[in-house]
């Protein structure tokens, strides 16, 4: 058993403002993060290897575009596909689930908080975004990769017993769902950010 | 010694815009994030929000110029406005998107160009 040495993780981070893209890459990096910026969804997906209607994850090859990324950093409000629209289409491919997705608006609406974290969004950051947020990803981050990599050897496991049978489909997403669940129930209002004012929002 | 004179001056005029209430906290923010890695990310910074600013204006010019207002691209680009120059600690100019922002949801185009000035 091979030591991972402490990997430097990759995170993808979506933003039509260019300041904001700097900023963003800046205070990723000044936390040791490895950073992708790029100024759009549909720029995201690509880069992500998304394709649309893929519903089996048996070993794709990976094209040249794409990148492989340990969380999603997304602004909320963009042209064309919105950070929310950008979080639906990752939970909604069964490559791309696993990935933490976190959500940036500049703009403090309840409703919008809680619509993207019920959609799946680990956090949901006030911009400007501060470098003590970015301490909040570190947890989600490592989840998200012993997930991934616990879905991959179940899914070994799993080939390994059924040598006949040809079809190895999402086999994982059931276990993956229960986790959900787990996050989901144990989901907690500090989850925003402490000067949020949860006064009107209630916690599913 | 010269030097030392001009970052004397570049100091007092920061306190100033401080105690102006055109800069605010989140500038600070920027200078912590420079390093000797990366000595001009503040200047980077601001010098992409002046373009930045400079390209809105412009185009929010044009729109005040149609005889049929679109509000609603205007209060698109005041948005960007108010969202660059809270990133980076420009808190006048925040302020003042803020109320441009509050005249266009009225469609009040008179109260937003007396506004102008003072963005």
């Amino acid at each position: 058993m091979t030591v991972e040495a402490e990997a430097q993780f990759h995170v993808l981070a979506v933003d039509d403002s260019l300041i904001d893209r700097k900023l963003i890459e800046r205070l990723l990096k000044t936390s040791s993060y490895q950073v992708t910026t790029v100024e759009s969804g549909s720029k995201a997906l690509e880069l992500l290897g998304f394709r649309e209607g893929q519903s089996n994850t048996a070993s794709v090859s990976p094209n040249q575009h794409e990148i492989e990324v340990n969380l999603v950093i997304t602004d909320y409000c963009m042209p064309g596909m919105t950070g929310y629209d950008l979080l639906k289409k990752i939970k909604g491919s069964s490559s791309l689930k696993d990935i933490p997705v976190v959500i940036m608006s500049s703009e403090n609406v309840p409703s919008r908080i809680s619509r993207c974290l019920e959609g799946g969004a680990e956090e949901f950051f006030l911009k400007p975004v501060q470098l003590s947020d970015l301490k909040r990803l570190r947890p989600h981050i490592l989840k998200g990769k012993s997930n991934c990599k616990e879905q991959k050897q179940e899914q070994q496991q799993q080939e390994n017993n059924n040598n006949n049978d040809s079809s190895s489909t999402s086999s994982c997403s059931d276990n993956q769902s229960n986790k959900r669940k787990a996050m989901d129930e144990g989901l907690s209002p500090e989850r925003t950010r402490p000067r949020f004012s949860s006064d009107s929002l209630t916690v599913v | 010694m010269a030097s030392l004179g001009l970052e004397k001056q570049l100091h007092y005029l920061i306190e100033s815009m401080y105690e102006e209430g055109l800069l605010d906290v989140q500038f600070q923010h920027l200078q912590i994030l420079q390093n000797e890695e990366n000595p001009n990310f503040v200047a980077e910074v601001i010098t992409t929000f002046f373009a930045n600013t400079e390209k809105v204006f412009k185009e929010l010019e044009k729109l005040m110029k149609e005889i049929e207002v679109d509000y609603k691209k205007m209060d698109c680009y005041i948005h960007q406005l108010k969202g660059s120059s809270a990133s980076v600690g420009a808190h006048g100019v925040e302020k003042a998107s803020i109320d441009m922002r509050d005249f266009c949801d009225q469609n009040d185009i008179e109260g937003y160009e007396k506004n102008i000035p003072i963005l």
